[in-house]
């Protein structure tokens, strides 16, 4: 397995959530990803930096990398912030929960928007989603 | 600070959305149309979404608000040319837009604001 770094996008304000999901685009159709996939790929890219913003205690990153395994390519997403973490990962994986006032589409919707997610989280050390979608 | 233009046609507002919309200016905008709204008495609104490929969860909510809100002041919103790969992204994402108008392009967003109207939406 080998991992190319591209790109990291400092999360700290909202318009660093355009920046991110804006250059996740353009990384994915660098890799060939398909219109609609490009679009899926930022719309996912858009929901995690946002979490970093509602949930994240404002400060995280997104890295955005191109993956590539057995002859196969994808694009690696990686969001992590030092906010206060999340208690209940499982929970916050339903469709419609949410803490913020939000939709509660972010994380389970960004889940089926990609090929493989996980969320790792330690309360009051912060959270890691980690995604990829493959070509 | 950057605004979306709001233009007046034919007693209606359109608003032709063309950047990439961050947090902020998609709040004033709805701001805006709702102002705009009380200002002129527009009893229907047409939101051109052709440009735009990123339509994620919090502008999905701003716009079926901003129609709830309109509804609230007596007018009408039709959201218009939402892209094949932004209806794919919706759907999966868990957002349907329910309870708000659309329609295929702009022509056609101003024929269904007229037949609402008539029918006395």
């Amino acid at each position: 397995m080998s991992v190319t770094q591209t790109e990291t996008v400092r999360v700290t304000s909202e318009p660093d959530i355009v920046t991110a999901r804006q250059k996740a685009r353009q990384v994915a159709k660098q890799i060939g990803f398909s219109m609609v996939n490009q679009i899926k790929i930022a719309t996912g890219v858009s929901e995690l930096a946002r979490n970093i913003i509602k949930y994240g205690g404002s400060d995280g990153q997104v890295e955005i990398s191109v993956r590539e395994e057995n002859g196969k390519k994808g694009i690696l997403i990686v969001c992590s912030d030092q906010g206060p973490g999340i208690e209940d990962i499982d929970q916050a994986m339903q469709d419609g929960y949410t803490t913020a006032g939000g939709l509660g589409a972010g994380l389970p919707g960004t889940k089926r928007l990609m090929d493989e997610f996980k969320v790792e989280s330690t309360v009051g050390e912060g959270t890691t989603v980690t995604c990829c979608k493959w070509l | 600070m950057e605004r979306i233009p709001i233009i007046k046609i034919e007693g209606m507002l359109v608003i032709s959305v063309q950047t990439d919309l961050h947090d902020k200016l998609a709040l004033q905008l709805q701001e805006d149309i709702l102002n705009h709204i009380q200002d002129t008495g527009a009893r229907g609104i047409l939101i051109d979404l052709s440009a735009i490929d990123i339509v994620d969860s919090f502008m999905g909510r701003v716009l079926s608000d901003t129609a709830h809100m309109a509804r609230i002041l007596g007018a009408t919103t039709v959201i218009v040319g939402i892209q094949p790969e932004v209806a794919i992204t919706l759907v999966e994402l868990g957002l349907d837009l329910q309870g708000v108008h659309v329609a295929l392009n702009a022509d056609r967003g101003m024929d269904l604001l007229r037949q609402l109207q008539r029918e006395g939406f």
